[in-house]
């Protein structure tokens, strides 16, 4: 980022031109339904000019349709009749992005064309975001972030081993097709600014979920071993198939540590130890261990469950906050499990400047996430969702 | 390695550090036809070479793992010595040569070996980079090291996973590492669209923590504007009942919802029990809710008979929401993913014909595509180096005999 200039009079266009929003002058229509919702607020986020649209009697006052639908505009229209889809035609005709969640064979699906958008709007890019994406045998198939979490593999490496499949309790799948969402809306901007002309982005929410279940896929495809669920544990790291405790009963609830190797595990392992000598507990086999040689990948579960034992007894004894602390102060690997109220409270955020509080309805001020991310120094503000529907919407990028 | 025609060719990204949260930004740009150059040593090559499995034959090798291929297919692969003055010079040739950094180092360590913003900036001012982190490169925390796995229990979703009175559950891996690599590349996407209209560069800080919050923005609110405390519930929703999934005869898994009083009806039929949707004590959702078992066994009794994909398959039919749970090994087999070549295998060396996932959406008229598979440890020093950077004949050799490409 630039020096500031000195003086007012100092002021260059250099510097303006610098601390423009990443996004200043794209023009986005979000038409999405809850299954996209994240994907316009990143962008808006970013410094785009977005209007969600909304049906006359959509309901946005719940809590996720507002901490999702910040920093855009919010307009009313009636897809279903003839004068909503006029209207929709006319800002398509000057907008950069436009992102939907068409149902593929209902009437929402031809309203969202991007076959037909384009004769409306050759430079428009038309992101289509669906539960399966627009091809394919599900295509038209009726499901819920359960069920997506499902068809991407999620809830079954989620849960104890000899119980059912977890998902996690919020919902999880419609973020990620959002994130995947806004990656694709920017790639095919990133497209325009060579070919001149929008596209299609095309975007499967089961695709984008098996990006949450990491490598794990990996292990089928090189060794035919098929990973599972493992409650409370870790496989996956240990040839032996040993499993790691993660999670630890502590005073106020869990903590998350791993016996992890390498450089950062012995750090860990050892200032975990040293921590435990400072509070005389009995370490067990701990105390003849050479954590410069220690490596898990060859530990057998005997090994790590004598290891372990002695572990679990002093998280026992502590709190989350005080893990958390020591955790930081030894340079240690870990976590504790924190709720929302522990996130609320996390010092961390504060000085950060992630939340931001804005005026909600009635003018009453609300708390949100902020930016996903500080850009030059500076997190992008928000701004409340104004309801506008008689406002002329911004011109279109140049 | 990128094709002239994908939507990001002629963008050079540079890739300092390990492990998923930047290389997984590097390779969905790769995708879309970014050049990539994924740098290491040989004394500190990417921790997922050698501390996370699978391996070829189950045999660990520095070129034999699967998980570091898995996030790095579409990339060179190049090694420099960055504790040496040598290594550090060819660093700074390939930072000005590229567009984009991205870093996920500790806070500090870019800097510390003068590969720092302010310093990269200088000689490529209109340089983007991206630095990733656990906690940010601010705040009384930021040199908490840390991997995601365990991130996701802070950032609060370990404890929205379980049953209501059991113990927090794990996500897998490092589930919060993919949520800010997505953002991440948003991030440098959005960058570069202001690059493209204002010839500026930019440097984005990512915390991978805060990122994760935004997939809780809904329930944090909640917490902020009304005190409520979200907490784990199994696999219950507030509104859809019946909402969770049953066990079949195939030892699979149905996962089914019912969102109106008409779909349940609509399930009844399946099951056999239409008669079940009049019973006043299950016709409205709170009475679902508050009569589990019953519905429990009627959807146990038709499902246990049936293959959890068929019985999908019939609900799908009749209108109620229902997929299988898909186990690794079903997601290879998923017709639907089959259709949109979502698994794209290339030939490794080592590896074999190893398995690629494209990411989740894909372009019209600039598609993705898995250009070839991951690069072996430093596989590419003479290609990226000689080719791409311009070093002679002479310099390359010269900076092999001094060991700069160790």
């Amino acid at each position: 980022m630039p020096a500031r200039p000195a003086s007012r009079a100092g002021l260059t266009l250099a510097w303006y031109r610098n601390m423009e929003p990443m996004l200043q002058g794209c023009v986005v229509l979000d038409c999405s339904e809850r299954l996209a919702w994240l994907a316009g607020r990143l962008l808006a986020d970013l410094g785009a000019a977005v209007t969600k649209l909304e049906a006359p009697r959509a309901d946005v006052s719940s809590v996720e349709w507002r901490a999702l639908n910040v920093n855009k505009r919010l307009r009313r229209l009636d897809f279903a009749e003839p004068a909503g889809r006029r209207a929709l035609d006319e800002l398509a005709a000057s907008a950069d992005i436009l992102i939907a969640t068409p149902h593929p064979g209902a009437g929402d699906a031809e309203i969202f064309d991007h076959r037909r958008l384009a004769r409306i709007n050759p430079r428009l890019i038309v992101v289509a975001v669906t539960p399966f994406g627009l091809t394919g045998p599900k295509a038209g198939w009726l499901v819920s972030d359960i069920e997506i979490m499902a068809a991407g593999g999620a809830m079954s490496l989620a849960g104890e081993p000899d119980g059912a499949p977890m998902r996690v309790s919020a919902t999880q799948s419609y973020a990620w097709a959002g994130a995947q969402a806004a990656v694709g809306a920017l790639t095919a901007l990133a497209a325009r600014a060579r070919t001149g002309r929008g596209q299609l982005v095309d975007v499967s929410a089961q695709a984008a979920v098996i990006t949450a279940i990491a490598h794990a896929p990996a292990f089928v495809d090189i060794l035919g071993i098929v990973p599972t669920r493992a409650g409370a544990y870790m496989t996956g790291r240990s040839v032996t198939g040993a499993r790691f405790r993660v999670f630890w009963p502590c005073r106020d609830g869990h903590v998350n540590f791993i016996l992890y190797g390498g450089g950062a595990g012995r750090r860990t392992n050892e200032q975990l130890v040293a921590w435990m000598r400072e509070r005389n507990v009995d370490l067990g086999p701990l105390a003849a261990i050479d954590w410069a040689r220690f490596d898990p990948t060859g530990s057998t579960q005997d090994q790590i469950d004598a290891m372990e034992a002695p572990i679990a007894k002093f998280f026992s004894s502590i709190s989350k906050r005080e893990f958390l602390e020591q955790a930081h102060r030894r340079e240690m690997l870990g976590y504790p499990v924190s709720n929302v109220a522990d996130i609320a409270t996390d010092p961390q955020l504060e000085a950060r400047g992630f939340w931001q509080d804005i005026a909600g309805p009635g003018g009453r001020s609300e708390r949100h996430c902020g930016a996903f991310v500080i850009v030059d120094g500076v997190r992008p503000p928000l701004v409340p969702t104004a309801d506008e529907p008689d406002r002329a919407l911004p011109k279109v990028a140049t | 390695m990128s094709a002239g025609v994908q939507a990001l060719a002629g963008i050079n990204v540079v890739e300092f550090g390990g492990y998923a949260a930047g290389p997984h930004i590097g390779k969905m740009l790769a995708n879309f036809g970014a050049m990539v150059v994924h740098v290491e040593s040989m004394g500190r090559p990417d921790g997922f070479r050698l501390q996370y499995p699978p391996y070829k034959d189950n045999k660990p090798g520095i070129n034999a793992g699967g998980c570091f291929a898995f996030f790095n297919d579409s990339k060179f692969g190049v090694t420099l010595d960055l504790k040496k003055p040598e290594g550090i010079v060819l660093a700074r040739r390939l930072t000005d040569w590229c567009d984009i950094v991205i870093e996920n180092m500790r806070p500090g360590v870019m800097e510390r070996l003068g590969l720092g913003y302010e310093s990269l900036r200088t000689t490529n001012p209109d340089l983007i980079m991206l630095s990733t982190c656990n906690m940010g490169q601010t705040g009384p925390r930021a040199d908490t090291p840390g991997f995601g796995s365990q991130l996701s229990a802070l950032a609060g979703m370990c404890g929205l996973t379980g049953e209501r009175d059991g113990p927090p559950m794990l996500l897998y891996g490092p589930y919060i590492d993919f949520i800010a690599s997505t953002l991440g590349a948003v991030a440098v996407l959005a960058a570069l669209e202001k690059r493209r209209r204002t010839g500026a560069g930019t440097l984005l800080d990512i915390s991978q923590y805060e990122c994760g919050l935004l997939f809780l923005a809904g329930p944090l609110l909640d917490y902020h504007v009304n005190g409520k405390i979200a907490e784990r519930c199994g696999n219950d929703d507030p509104v859809a009942a019946p909402h969770g999934v049953w066990s079949c005869r195939d030892g699979g898994w149905l996962a089914l919802s019912c969102w109106t009083d008409a779909e349940f009806a609509r399930l009844c039929a399946v099951l056999g029990k239409p008669e079940l949707s009049a019973d006043p004590r299950v016709a409205t959702a709170a009475g679902r809710k508050s009569h589990r078992a019953l519905l429990d066994a009627a959807i146990t009794d038709w499902s246990r008979p049936r293959d959890a994909e068929k019985a999908a398959e019939i609900l799908q039919g009749a209108g109620v929401h229902a997929h299988v749970v898909e186990t690794m090994a079903d997601l290879f087999a998923d017709p639907q993913l089959e259709a949109r070549r979502q698994w794209r295998r290339r030939p490794h060396p080592v590896i074999g014909n190893q398995a690629y996932l494209m990411p989740a959406f894909d372009l019209s008229e600039t598609p993705g595509e898995i250009t070839c598979a991951a690069p072996t440890l430093g596989g590419d020093n003479e290609k990226v180096f000689r080719e791409l950077l311009g070093l002679t004949e002479r310099e390359y050799a010269d900076y092999r005999a001094q060991k700069v490409f160790d």
